[in-house]
């Protein structure tokens, strides 16, 4: 059995350069599955896209950030700026194709499965085996991180009831149940595990507003009895200004700004103050993209 | 007891309890989906019994008194009906470790759980073994209200000892087939079909391999499908002892100890380039 390197307890996160590209030309299958990779660029640029082949795009492009244990830090973007799969390289889904990311001193590429015992992720779409009850799901994700049955249960009501499921709908299929009943069993399964890094992408998307009240309670009520670390992507900016500790603000696979709510807020002396972090967010995303058609048509 | 073996006892409760996990979940989604059960059973038994009565038709067929045992052949048929079916649902439920999981849409939640992946191999094969041999078993109880069954000369022991040996292979050979709707995440499954359906046709399961043209008979040689069928039936037709079967089981046991280690190291290399490509992501 190999020895696990201790975990550096004050840092949960730290993200160096990451960086992930998608439709880079790829050497033939074969090599792809002895380890041969695609030529990578340099940074900053892209290859062309291979005749009929699909244009290559950095979905994260050199990101660095790091995450104070028990902070709520939150990631914002755009649809399509590179949130999700910044997430999906933290939860070792993807593999990086520069960079690194280091959860409480375990660097992903050293120690995968010792990064997969300390993390949980809650993702936008509500990833359950549908014909099965929430108490069946959540068996299920109990047992995959260890933990026993009877354990699990007693948990699984407790969070469930704290989560406002209704108890006839325990032993039902998920399939019969809303959205949103769906998505507070996802979170209810990531809880039951106690990772001490939680990763929500998206999480209160597409709840009602009581709904999202609840899970958004439940979060902070889990970072402060639970000593857990929240990593959150959202597009609700109400929700990240009220929840996080800190933001950074994800464009075109870059970071655009990193910092709390309300030293974003205070702006720099260029652009003054905002008075919401919605105005920091158009600001920050709006702003780059009319440039960036700007220079396009330059 | 030492820390290392405390460590390694600890290690081995979990893993059991992990692939505990895959064969519950598994049960359950059986339970769930019994419907599809239920049809499934159907189609399996009827089309077993539709090529048994061939046998039972040779007089009409041909018009006239056939020169050839109709029990043995009816016997044989059976024989092939019932080990195809069991094989190939080893074949087909391992295969699908990773499309149920697209089906589903479970596959990043299962893929990122601090689970090994020979661990959940073992919980989806442990399941796909039980659920073939109960519902095989079940398949056969109901074709011995059709046909009257010969097994005074069989021996049923060697018999299971051939058909559990060539499971292993076959759970080797799900396994690397389990790569496909990873790589492939539209077509990956249907591609396992393909492989399913070579096999029935090159393993001899209504005939000898000896009516296969010259150029197919080399590949029902490789195929563990032909030794379990070969080794059945001449266990239950022949009454083959085990000292006789170990010519059929010997080879089994081998390809097994070869494949599984061969599967398991390509079911992971195509993992890691699902997660440098970002295969992961899709539902298919």
């Amino acid at each position: 059995m190999r020895a696990r390197k201790p975990l550096d307890l004050r840092r949960a996160l730290v993200v160096d350069s990451i960086t992930k590209y998608f439709h880079l030309p790829q050497p033939p299958l074969w090599k792809r599955l002895l380890g041969a990779t695609a030529e990578l660029p340099e940074a900053g640029q892209l290859p062309t896209a291979p005749k009929g082949g699909k244009t290559p795009i950095a979905a994260v492009d050199h990101v660095s950030f790091s995450v104070e244990r028990g902070e709520i830090f939150g990631i914002l973007g755009p649809n399509g700026s590179g949130k999700s799969t910044l997430v999906r390289l933290i939860s070792t889904l993807l593999r990086p194709d520069k960079g690194s990311a280091k959860v409480f001193g375990i660097d992903l590429a050293d120690d995968e499965m010792g990064v997969k015992q300390l993390i949980s992720r809650v993702s936008v779409d509500a990833a359950f085996f549908k014909k099965l009850s929430p108490m069946e799901n959540l068996l299920y994700g109990a047992r995959l991180y260890g933990v026993t049955a009877p354990e699990a249960t007693v948990k699984a009501y407790e969070i469930m009831g704290r989560l406002g499921l209704k108890r006839s709908s325990y032993n039902e299929p998920m399939e019969e149940m809303s959205r949103g009943m769906q998505q507070k069993v996802a979170v209810a399964r990531a809880f039951l595990t106690s990772p001490i890094l939680l990763l929500l992408d998206e999480p209160t998307t597409g709840l009602d507003p009581r709904s999202k009240r609840d899970v958004r309670e439940f979060i902070e009520e889990l970072r402060d009895s639970h000593d857990a670390t929240i990593l959150i992507t959202t597009h609700d900016m109400e929700e990240a200004d009220a929840l996080c500790d800190r933001v950074a603000v994800i464009h075109h696979g870059k970071l655009a700004a990193i910092g709390a709510p309300e030293q974003l807020k205070r702006g720099s002396s260029e652009n003054g103050n905002f008075s919401t972090l919605e105005d920091v967010f158009i600001y920050l995303t709006g702003e780059q993209l009319i440039d960036s058609e700007a220079a396009d048509i330059a | 007891m030492g820390t290392v073996m405390r460590r390694g006892l600890s290690a081995m409760r979990l893993e059991s309890l992990q692939s505990y996990a895959f064969l519950v979940r598994n049960w359950h989604l059986t339970r769930r989906y019994w419907g599809w059960e239920v049809v499934w059973f159907f189609y399996s038994l009827t089309s077993g019994l539709s090529v048994v009565f061939i046998a039972q038709g040779a007089e009409a067929l041909t018009g006239a008194t056939p020169s050839f045992d109709v029990k043995y052949l009816t016997m044989y048929l059976i024989i092939g009906t019932l080990i195809w079916r069991y094989l190939s649902s080893i074949f087909m439920l391992t295969s699908e470790v990773i499309a149920w999981e697209r089906w589903e849409g479970t596959i990043e939640y299962t893929l990122m759980a601090p689970v090994e992946r020979w661990v959940h191999l073992v919980g989806q094969t442990a399941y796909s073994l039980i659920y073939s041999l109960i519902t095989t078993l079940l398949i056969g109880i109901a074709m011995a209200l059709f046909f009257e069954l010969d097994l005074s000369n069989a021996n049923l022991l060697g018999a299971a000892a051939v058909v559990l040996a060539g499971s292993l292979s076959l759970i080797a050979i799900g396994i690397v087939a389990s790569i496909l709707p990873l790589l492939y995440p539209e077509r990956g499954a249907q591609m396992t079909e393909v492989v399913q359906a070579s096999f029935l046709l090159i393993s001899g399961v209504y005939y000898p391999i000896s009516v296969l043209p010259d150029w197919m008979e080399p590949l029902a040689r490789i195929s563990p499908v032909t030794y379990v069928l070969d080794g059945t039936r001449a266990a239950v037709l022949a009454g083959a002892g085990i000292a006789d079967l170990l010519q059929f089981i010997a080879p089994l046991l081998a390809l097994g100890a070869v494949a599984l280690p061969i599967g398991l190291r390509a079911f992971k290399a195509a993992e890691n380039y699902a997660k440098r490509a970002g295969k992961l992501k899709r539902v298919g």
